[in-house]
């Protein structure tokens, strides 16, 4: 047990090192103090409670997946059948209850329908399943539905785009060092330290920057417009708020362009000074854009904006430079957040913020302050009690004590982990235990001194039999640890993980390198007393 | 030098004699907790029951006008604020129910409205109020967070019961199990009692209380499993006071030392940490005499004895002490 060749002794030294090592750049920090920067500098991350920010969560609708998929199919099945040689004539098409199902004219193609069609269910994986799955009823009605395989995947990809989109908008707004983290299957989180007020970042996460040009359809007349009567072919859809129009304008479902192909977009002023957006379309984007002004000159096109149109001007002539200003009763601000949504893309399916925590900056540095101070002095009372009760033991306790804790500082750093109030929480239930351990050892080596054993045979006792009880309640620690961690959420997440590193460290603080070091002092003085 | 004692060498308190008393108070403890917790309810935060809260420090003024801004606030027409001091007396929390909508959007938008409303007109009446933060939790993840917090508690308990059951006895599991709820239920009693806010940083709390109170009692029942096999023919009740009382110095020490970090968090730390500093401090005391009086006694009643700990003696053992001539 008292047993310390020096290669022990080395690693177990270095090992606290490196520890203490990893420590120092999130002491500097704590103190206020900047750590060089040409030393690695892994620093400890402070939770959003402590440092102050925002904390945004957002959910995405994952139902729209499905709507949106059956209406993309729909175009391409169109299309498909269109360009087959010779064309499939198509009608009495419905997208209702999320299925895609329409009749072929001529029951003579349907065999020839099925055939153009059935490649297009192929997943893009390579597990072989399906996409959608086709059912022939009625001799001439085809079925498209889509298979939770499928959907999952789009799902799937389509959060795997708006984290994308979210962290391509929010690194516009220039904040630092930003967190973007997917959550489960559907949701986001966004946090963004000493951000004070997060209006600006949530107007720009919750908008989907979906842009389209469609035609407006002309037939459709203002009354029935008003009481929703839907022209076959089209859709109703309001103006935006803030548009010179009021009311709803029917356009054309079909032929028009998204506005998804762009290579740029600012903010700038029309000729009347109103701020407006400037976009610039890549080249595909610029040909169809051409196309569809060229072919409808003289006829209004509606500009819309997730659902809302902005705008429906003439199309006086063709504008084939590819570049576009779009107006819509912008602000400054407005026009240059959806500059900024365009800019970065638009979301593939729409966000909404669930849970928003800000904390102000100075609360934040506040709490830092205190909280360290409190730890400080409450630890120094600690350290004195230990000394006064146990001499040059608690004087081992006490090193121990103070490496354990930048141990778990280092590790914590190197992890890359967030401290945050439950954190806190954590470190004094893990100290509680380190320094428990130490007065588990010095009691039981008191308690067999009495019993009249010998000092290194009361030594090997104490540590012997304290050592039993210490892995017990330490591995119980650990499984609840463990347990939470896996189970609980946010700050029950942040006490666990300082739980589970702070009882490994402490086993090997309050256990290893104490026994280390009673055992160099018995060596060395041989005392035949032990004041205890 | 002379070194401090807090407790002198070889204690023979009769701590186990009072046993039945103890545990009646303890139950009927319990039982007020629980009822404590259905009449009264846990003045839940945001975190459990959706809605806003906004705290703000008076920076000017030792103490927060708490009735003026009840009123102010209740006059924009959102509904009654719910609104604590906390920490400071100049330290407000605001708390506000989520307002209807038709949907999460339209909810959320009307919260935003909600917050800028009650913002602009505390800026307004009271200059130098600073705004230290605002929480908006929607109903949906509220109830989530509630379930997995709960969750995690509950895995956590049964698993550290189970751990000991098979460390040392079924006896055990059950014991530390029982502290552990008495616990609990005596912290959840005292934050109905004294309505202080219950959200997310408090279950860990309660998690640090648990974890600790279980160091305590694993610390009793491992002296015990130790004098099980020492001492045989002992009367299990001396054997357990006798247990008590050699870990009694160890256990007043532990104590204090937590305690020490604790009450100086709780009065020199932030406002944010004060309830949960409150809350393990009260657990702490708790947890100790839980594992004495709590954990202990219910290892008699269980009818603990020392066959489960010593290795039953096998044929071979047998043969061999004949052929020693030792039966």
């Amino acid at each position: 047990m008292l047993d310390f060749p020096r290669w022990k002794r080395i690693w177990l030294w270095g090992l606290t090192l490196v520890g203490v090592f990893m420590a120092l750049p999130s002491l500097t920090m704590l103190a206020g103090e900047r750590w060089p920067s040409q030393l690695p500098d892994p620093e400890i991350n402070l939770g959003l409670d402590l440092a102050g920010g925002s904390h945004i969560l957002l959910e995405a609708d994952t139902g729209q997946v499905r709507s949106l998929r059956i209406e993309a199919m729909e175009e391409e099945v169109r299309r498909a059948l269109r360009d087959a040689d010779p064309a499939i004539a198509i009608g009495d098409i419905s997208t209702a209850n999320g299925r895609l199902s329409f009749m072929v004219e001529d029951e003579s193609q349907v065999d020839a329908a099925r055939e153009v069609l059935l490649p297009m269910t192929e997943g893009v994986g390579l597990t072989g399943q399906r996409d959608w799955t086709i059912n022939v009823v009625d001799g001439q009605r085809f079925i498209f539905e889509p298979t939770d395989v499928g959907l999952n995947q789009a799902v799937e990809n389509a959060m795997d785009t708006a984290t994308d989109v979210v962290r391509r908008r929010i690194d516009e707004l220039g904040t630092r060092e930003p967190t973007i983290i997917r959550q489960g299957d559907d949701r986001i989180v966004v946090q963004v330290p000493g951000l004070d007020d997060p209006q600006a970042l949530k107007a720009l996460l919750g908008q989907t920057a979906k842009l389209e040009f469609k035609l407006v359809d002309q037939t459709a007349l203002p009354t029935d417009i008003a009481q929703g009567i839907v022209p076959p072919g089209s859709q109703i859809l309001p103006f935006a708020p803030d548009a010179s129009q009021q009311g709803a304008i029917a356009v054309r479902r079909l032929g028009g362009i998204q506005g998804d192909q762009l290579t740029n977009a600012q903010q700038g002023y029309d000729q009347n000074g109103t701020p407006v957006v400037n976009i610039t379309f890549n080249q595909e984007g610029g040909r169809k854009f051409a196309a569809l002004t060229t072919a409808n000159v003289g006829k209004p096109f509606a500009i819309i904006l997730d659902g809302e149109v902005l705008s429906a001007p003439n199309i006086n002539e063709p504008i084939l430079g590819g570049s576009a200003q779009i107006s819509g009763g912008f602000s400054v601000d407005s026009a240059n957040a959806l500059a900024i949504s365009l800019r970065s893309g638009a979301l593939p399916i729409d966000l909404q913020v669930v849970e928003e925590r800000t904390v102000g900056p100075d609360l934040g540095a506040d709490s830092i302050r205190k909280g360290v101070l409190a730890l400080m002095i409450g630890g120094a009372a600690v350290l004195a009690f230990m000394f006064a009760s146990y001499g040059r033991f608690g004087l081992y306790a006490n090193l121990a004590i103070f490496l354990n804790v930048l141990i778990i500082l280092g590790i914590m750093a190197a992890l890359g982990t967030t401290l945050t109030l439950p954190g806190i929480a954590g470190f004094v239930l893990t100290i509680g235990t380190a320094v428990d351990a130490n007065v588990l050892i010095n009691e039981r080596i008191r308690e067999e001194r009495r019993r009249g054993r010998r000092v290194v045979q009361a030594v090997e006792v104490g540590y012997r039999e304290a050592q039993r009880a210490i892995i017990d309640a330490n591995v119980t620690n650990v499984i609840a640890g463990v347990l939470l961690f896996l189970f609980g959420s946010g700050p029950i997440r942040g006490f666990a993980i300082v739980l589970i590193i702070g009882i490994v460290t402490s086993v090997f603080t309050a256990v290893t390198m104490t026994r280390m070091w009673v055992a160099g002092y018995l060596r060395k003085h041989r005392p035949s007393d032990l004041n205890i | 030098m002379k070194l401090l004692k807090l407790v002198p060498d070889n204690t023979n308190i009769k701590f186990l004699r009072w046993r039945l008393p103890f545990y009646i108070v303890s139950l009927i403890l319990m039982a007020a907790s629980w009822a404590a917790v259905a009449t009264n309810g846990l003045n839940l935060g945001v975190d459990f029951v959706g809605g806003q809260m906004i705290r703000a420090t008076f920076v000017e003024s030792t103490e927060a006008p708490v009735a003026e801004l009840r009123d102010d606030i209740a006059g924009l027409g959102y509904g009654t604020p719910i609104i604590q001091r906390f920490g400071q007396p100049n330290e407000v929390s605001i708390r506000m129910r989520l307002p209807e909508g038709e949907d999460a959007v339209q909810v959320k938008d009307l919260a935003d409205q909600m917050t800028n409303a009650i913002v602009g007109e505390m800026e307004a009446n009271y200059p130098g109020v600073r705004i230290d933060g605002v929480d908006s939790v929607s109903g949906k993840v509220s109830s989530e967070l509630f379930e997995t917090g709960m969750l995690a508690l509950l895995a956590a308990m049964v698993a550290i019961a189970i751990y000991i059951w098979v460390r040392f006895e079924w006896q055990f599991g059950v014991g530390a199990l029982f502290a552990l709820v008495h616990d609990v239920s005596l912290t959840l009693g005292l934050f109905a009692l004294t309505q202080l806010e219950f959200d997310l940083n408090i279950v860990a709390a309660i998690l640090a209380i648990i974890g600790y109170s279980l160091n305590d009692t694993i610390v009793v029942y491992d002296r015990v499993r130790e004098n099980l096999k020492k001492y045989r023919k002992m009367p299990i009740e001396e054997l357990l006071d006798l247990s008590v009382n050699e870990t009694l110095p160890r256990t007043i020490m532990t104590s204090m030392t937590t305690l020490m970090v604790l009450l100086a968090l709780m009065f020199l730390g932030p406002a944010t940490t004060f309830g949960f500093s409150a809350a393990i401090a009260f657990g702490i005391f708790v947890g100790t005499y839980s594992s004495i009086y709590m954990a202990a006694p219910i290892l008699i009643w269980l009818k603990v004895n020392s066959d489960s700990f010593v290795p039953r003696e096998t044929a071979t053992d047998k043969q061999e002490k004949i052929a020693r001539g030792e039966i």
